[in-house]
């Protein structure tokens, strides 16, 4: 049976999704700079796809501005409230467990005379308002804290982070990759200055994402050229990608009420049966204020992309926190931060679920995984030695 | 992972997993933190290794490696087993991604711990053989064996 659960990484483009862009690639192919009509009408779904972007996550339609994709997002939010606000004061706030794109952009502005003070997480990869509220300083500038954990699934208390925010008068940006089409948000009721998304997380196409950037906030371009999108990111406007990603959003946030409830209850009964199933074996990430289709479970004495392999060759496509699948010695910096010893951290395997996920597949990995973990525990000298100084050998 | 079909095939039917209960020499290289340990076992008679069994912790490469590292040692001489290097082991499995090589490295220096136990328990020496460095990657600290 072929299964993918690696939604968190990328999603396939709904059938819809794709029925609706295939025009703009042939027939309408015009620059919606354009004077003439079949440019015009480019424009115009260039601006629908706004609207429909900025509706799922409760944003005006002028308060988003697209993007190649998150991490472009990510990185416009935080360089341009750093150039924008440098004067005012030179310190951010963000967690250790953000993606890539946050921390490394982070650290870049380190190397620019900015100051970053990195947040820990509890056990289940949990920020605490405590520490955000101890961390803030008269030149903080700017918080940036993920909606959701892209390897965990955590979802952080984002409406506090953003009310203690707008308390000490902070920008506060939140990468919601993860997030968008997934969980609902309102950036308004949230207090969200700005907020990152990535169309291919949601049934969108690749190479798209969004910057909701709330009116009011001046933000220096960080692609500068064209008058594109209101003379904030200049260059020819992506329109299959804008119009899909539109779509995506539209018909996401419209099955919320029912893909949350249906992902829940299978994420949940696959987690449960998993650790039945297997000893020693652990969740990572929170039991409840998780992502619906988001799974991430340790597996001790055994590594990752071992685990990976041999689900692949059953037909069910995962992903691992283990340095293994990411060319580095060390493993994900996510689940070392929820306290993770290396070796569990390298046994850890996500397995995300989707809009296409159905129970049936679910079933087919809660039977395939547990003979594939016993499988590798019987070579892993790790387990020897366990069953060793347990004395059941 | 691109891995090659030899490198598959050596990881789905691994041989030589096992134990061996009156081992010769036993040798452990690797350590939990970088994702990687191999223990092999070998059965050493007459200086020709008659046996040879691994258990290892780590992905594809490892196990693959671990394998045919066990493998190419049996029905060697002492003297012979010496020329199993790294690249012996890679050119065996048909290559092996840039980011998997130290696994290869990792498996040579699992035969030479175990010879290099051997040779201890022996009180003989082997040409060429040197102490093993318990984590090649590393050098941090050794896991607890036995």
């Amino acid at each position: 049976m072929e299964c993918y659960f690696d939604n968190a990484a990328t999603t396939p483009v709904r059938p819809e999704v794709a029925k609706e862009i295939i025009p703009y690639f042939e027939e309408s192919f015009g620059n919606p700079s354009s004077i003439y009509k079949i440019a015009q009408k480019n424009k115009n779904a260039v601006e629908h796809a706004r609207e429909q972007v900025a509706n799922a996550i409760g944003a005006q339609v002028n308060e988003i501005y697209f993007t190649a994709g998150g991490s472009e997002a990510d990185n416009w939010a935080i360089k341009g409230v750093a150039e924008s606000y440098g004067a005012k004061g030179k310190h951010i706030i963000t967690s250790c467990i953000e993606h890539h794109a946050v921390l490394h952009t982070c650290e870049y502005l380190e190397t620019k005379g900015y100051e970053v003070t990195y947040l820990p997480v509890d056990e289940y990869g949990m920020i605490s308002i405590e520490d955000l509220k101890k961390a803030i300083r008269d030149d903080t500038i700017l918080i940036t804290i993920m909606f959701a954990n892209n390897e965990i699934g955590t979802i952080e208390p984002v409406a506090e982070i953003g009310k203690i925010a707008h308390e000490h008068g902070i920008l506060f940006h939140t990468d919601a990759v993860q997030a968008v089409g997934h969980v609902k948000i309102d950036v308004k009721a949230m207090n969200i200055d700005m907020l990152s998304m990535s169309g291919h997380k949601f049934y969108g196409p690749k190479g798209i994402g969004a910057l909701y950037i709330r009116k009011g906030i001046k933000l220096n371009p960080l692609i500068h050229g064209g008058a594109q999108e209101r003379r904030r990111r200049a260059g020819t406007e992506n329109v299959p990608g804008i119009v899909g990603m539109g779509l995506a959003a539209e018909l996401a946030s419209k099955e919320l009420d029912t893909e949350i409830p249906r992902l829940t209850a299978l994420r949940d009964k696959l987690i449960k049966s998993i650790l039945e199933k297997v000893p020693y074996s652990r969740l990572n990430g929170h039991p409840s204020d998780r992502l619906p289709g988001n799974a991430n479970i340790s597996f001790e004495f055994i590594e990752g992309e071992s685990i990976l392999l041999l689900l692949d060759y059953k037909g069910v496509c995962a992903s691992s926190g283990s340095a293994c699948t990411s060319g580095s010695l060390d493993p994900s910096h996510v689940l070392l931060a929820i306290g993770l010893p290396h070796e569990k951290a390298h046994g850890s395997v996500r397995l995300s679920m989707g809009h296409f996920t159905t129970e049936e597949q679910v079933d087919y990995v809660i039977k395939e995984l547990p003979p594939i973990v016993e499988r590798l525990r019987q070579m892993s000298p790790l387990y020897e030695e366990f069953l060793k100084s347990k004395g059941e050998k | 992972m691109q891995y090659s079909e030899k490198v598959m095939d050596h990881f789905m039917n691994p041989r030589n997993v096992g134990e061996i209960e009156d081992a010769s020499g036993v040798g452990t290289v690797g350590n939990a933190k970088c994702g990687d340990i191999m223990k092999v076992y070998l059965k050493i008679e007459d200086g020709v290794v008659l046996d040879a069994k691994f258990k290892t912790f780590g992905c594809g490469a490892a196990v693959a490696t671990s394998s045919m590292a066990t493998e190419l040692i049996k029905g060697k001489t002492v003297k012979e087993a010496m020329e199993i290097t790294n690249k012996a082991v890679m050119e065996a499995l048909d290559g092996l991604p840039p980011v998997k090589v130290h696994c290869s490295c990792l498996a040579e220096e699992a035969l030479h711990a175990a010879l290099w136990d051997y040779a201890e328990k022996n009180g003989i020496v082997i040409e060429g053989l040197e102490k093993p460095v318990n984590d090649i990657s590393e050098h941090e600290e050794i896991p607890e064996e036995e």
